[in-house]
């Protein structure tokens, strides 16, 4: 796994030895599986991540007490190549609802053969996520802002 | 085995520095005022804060004859390494999951 990006991207590439449409099936299909579980914005237990696989389709986490939180949403579903979606947690790692403040992650898969396949991940335009922390870096209490991001942070390390 | 310089997720796997960062999330402060408030030397406080500075999560600024530091206002470096951190986390689950799928498959 390799790791590369500039300030406001983070870039991950890995090769799985998978063919490319079971890749990109595994990938939106247990999606629920594959993100680590201590981030949950819900008060309770996450019983479940869905994705409804199509643009527009929103991806949320449902708790097992019946709350759903729609961290993302599908930009593109483009199988096996290509799965877009935007990021809807804010710096202050709440539910953000202006779509012009949500980053987004794009995925590719591009088969290195026929059973193995290269995923490229970029979550890119964090810089969106902006308006909240230079509003921050003016006002009094940095803590405010800062305190639930930075004890979110804390607690997954 | 994610490894690169000025990396703000391990300038964060250190408890203490973890904790000056906290601090600092709060205030602003000198290095003698962190010095006080934690049980390290000041040389140690210094060194905590050199590694936190590299990696992009704190900044620091002369006022007069001493040296305020405080959480880089910008955030995007701390956002930045706890994504690396969920992605890398999540890639390797993926790559155990779908290798494993294959396997099963024949």
């Amino acid at each position: 796994m390799s790791t590369q990006a500039d300030a406001t991207s983070v870039r991950h590439e890995i090769v799985v030895e998978a063919p490319v449409e079971r890749a990109f099936r595994v990938f939106t299909e247990r999606l629920d599986e594959i993100k680590p579980r201590d981030h949950n914005l819900l008060a309770s237990d996450i019983e479940a991540t869905v994705v409804e696989p199509r643009a527009g389709g929103r991806i949320y986490d449902r708790g097992a007490d019946g709350s759903e939180c729609e961290w993302a949403t599908v930009l593109a579903f483009e199988p096996p190549e290509r799965f877009l979606f935007s990021w809807n947690i804010s710096t202050r790692w709440q539910f953000e609802p202006d779509a012009d403040r949500r980053s987004e992650v794009e995925l590719r898969f591009a088969p290195e053969g026929p059973d193995r396949t290269r995923v490229v991940l970029e979550h890119r335009h964090l810089d969106r996520h902006g308006d909240g922390w230079e509003g921050m870096r003016d006002g009094v209490a940095a803590d405010q802002g800062w305190s639930l991001y930075l004890s979110r942070f804390a607690d997954l390390i | 085995m994610l490894t690169y310089q000025g990396d703000g997720f391990t300038a964060l796997g250190d408890p203490t520095r973890r904790a000056i960062f906290q601090r600092l999330a709060g205030r602003p402060s000198p290095v003698g005022e962190l010095a006080e408030a934690f049980p390290v030397s000041r040389p140690a406080v210094s060194q905590h804060l050199k590694v936190l500075k590299e990696a992009g999560l704190v900044t620091d600024r002369r006022d007069g004859n001493r040296r305020i530091y405080q959480v880089d206002p910008g955030g995007l470096q701390a956002m930045r390494a706890e994504l690396d951190r969920f992605w890398t986390q999540a890639l390797a689950t993926f790559k155990e999951i779908v290798e494993q799928d294959a396997q099963e498959d024949g």
